[in-house]
């Protein structure tokens, strides 16, 4: 068993290093930034709302049709109907550099969803005691809302994080390395059944390990249950 | 004082609208503890909620020493709201804080250095005998000692008026007392005004020195607590005065 390990390690540990450290780029930076845009939106989702603190019903409405658009299409689709936007912002639409654009797309707008569920969450007596004390919009938003959702927010984290690792696999199949790519060029295309192996036992590990990190950075923030 | 006259709230409804309150009169004067009483959907909730503009009426006005709410500028309006403290049924305290900056947190909006905060909402949970939970979070406190909080942080910007929707609702009837009790006590040592949404007559009773009864949207009877309870004029009030066979 050893000889096979470090064969195949010989062979294939450098494309593999590459592979996993391609992947952790496409999804750290993806979410990041799916956050970056997300996280604006799901909060104006939740305040522009007819009863919300800010309403602005066209706004609503407009936001609510880009999300469900963005939402709508399938991760392959999109990236392949992008690809001329993608090169514009990256120079590029293959590679991991290409990847990240249409990762960020798609993921902007579950993003959004995500925060808006958690935002929805947060009882509306506190924020209307928030009101009642003359806080503006944005404090009410800064210190009511984005606080009291946090464990919340924070385990959507993993979920969006978690599905953009699903899209990155899926960008491996049109070039964009990782070990998506790994998994279908030796794995499948090359019959290298081992790699098919790894990938999958790695993707299940790291899965395994973000959910529990963004569980217990839940547990640890959450004030509400401490017996 | 507070002078609320011709207040009315009506709500679009599909077919139709609905009317909250209907034509309210009210004078509420310094110090008082003005109770406000009637059955669920009478509109009571309504009518306090429109005294810091939560709702919106459709017409009337609401005269805050001297000053009509109603025609308030945005702006304006979150400085009034800064000096009108609101106490919930519900508690309504900040889950993810601690007890010290839920009482902190009116002082927080209205812009107050953190020392002051501290130093202010300290005094305050000692006043409200509860110093030593300071660190606590609300899921760790019993529903008397989180209103105890809530009294606490509608104090943070000393206001002249604090508005009291049901505060009592949701405490068993031990609890209850000691809540009035400190209504009344801060009411005496402040002088602030105290209006107080309620279904009971017994929280009327204990501490309210006016009473208005609300019924169908619209004030029945209002006067010196006493005399109200001494000579009821209306149906509703005797009922709520239990003076009425239920099944009369």
């Amino acid at each position: 068993m050893p000889e096979i390990i470090s064969a195949f390690w010989n062979e294939y540990g450098a494309l593999l290093l590459q592979g996993i450290w391609d992947t952790a780029v496409m999804t750290g930076v993806s979410t990041l930034f799916a956050y970056v845009i997300g996280l604006p939106l799901g909060i104006l989702l939740v305040i522009t709302q007819p009863h919300g603190i800010w309403p602005h019903r066209r706004l609503n409405r407009a936001l609510d049709w880009v999300v469900n658009i963005g939402r709508s299409l399938p991760f392959i689709i999109l990236m392949i109907s992008i690809t001329g936007f993608t090169k514009l912002i990256m120079g590029t639409f293959i590679g991991v550099r290409g990847a990240i654009v249409p990762l960020v797309v798609s993921a902007a707008p579950f993003v959004a969803r995500m925060v808006e569920t958690s935002l929805t969450e947060v009882d509306t007596g506190v924020v209307e005691a928030a009101q009642s004390m003359g806080a503006s919009v944005q404090q009410i938003v800064f210190k009511v809302y984005l606080p009291e959702a946090m464990p919340s927010l924070v385990l959507g984290g993993s979920i969006s994080m978690i599905t953009v690792l699903a899209y990155t696999a899926i960008a491996g199949a049109v070039g964009a390395g990782g070990l998506g790519d790994l998994a279908i060029r030796y794995g499948y295309q090359r019959k290298v059944k081992s790699m098919l192996v790894v990938t999958v036992v790695f993707l299940i590990v790291v899965v395994q390990v973000i959910q529990s990190i963004f569980n217990l950075i839940t547990k640890k923030i959450d004030k509400r249950i401490r017996l | 004082m507070i002078k609320i006259e011709n207040l009315s709230k009506t709500y679009p409804l599909q077919n139709g609208s609905y009317t909250a309150i209907e034509k309210i009169n009210l004078t509420i004067h310094d110090g008082d503890i003005f109770g406000i009483i009637g059955m669920s959907g009478a509109g009571k909730s309504t009518l306090v909620r429109c005294i810091n503009l939560l709702e919106k009426p459709t017409t009337g006005s609401i005269v805050i020493d001297g000053t009509d709410v109603t025609a308030l500028s945005d702006k304006q309006l979150l400085l009034l709201r800064r000096k009108v403290g609101m106490v919930f049924q519900k508690f309504n305290l900040l889950m993810q804080r601690s007890i010290l900056d839920n009482v902190a947190l009116p002082l927080e909006i209205s812009g107050a250095a953190k020392p002051k905060r501290t130093a202010r909402a300290r005094e305050l949970l000692e006043m409200v005998g509860l110093s030593s939970q300071a660190d606590k979070y609300p899921a760790q406190l019993s529903g008397g000692q989180q209103q105890r909080v809530s009294i606490a942080r509608a104090l943070a910007n000393q206001p002249s008026l604090i508005l009291c929707d049901e505060p009592t609702s949701a405490l068993d009837s031990l609890t209850t007392n000691s809540i009035l009790k400190l209504l009344r006590d801060i009411n005496r040592k402040l002088g602030v005004t105290i209006i107080i949404i309620t279904h009971e007559i017994s929280v009327v009773e204990k501490i309210c020195n006016r009473v208005a009864v609300i019924d169908n949207s619209v004030i029945v009877e209002q006067g010196e607590t006493a005399d109200i309870i001494a000579n009821p004029q209306q149906q509703i009030t005797k009922q709520l005065l239990g003076r009425v066979r239920w099944d009369a």
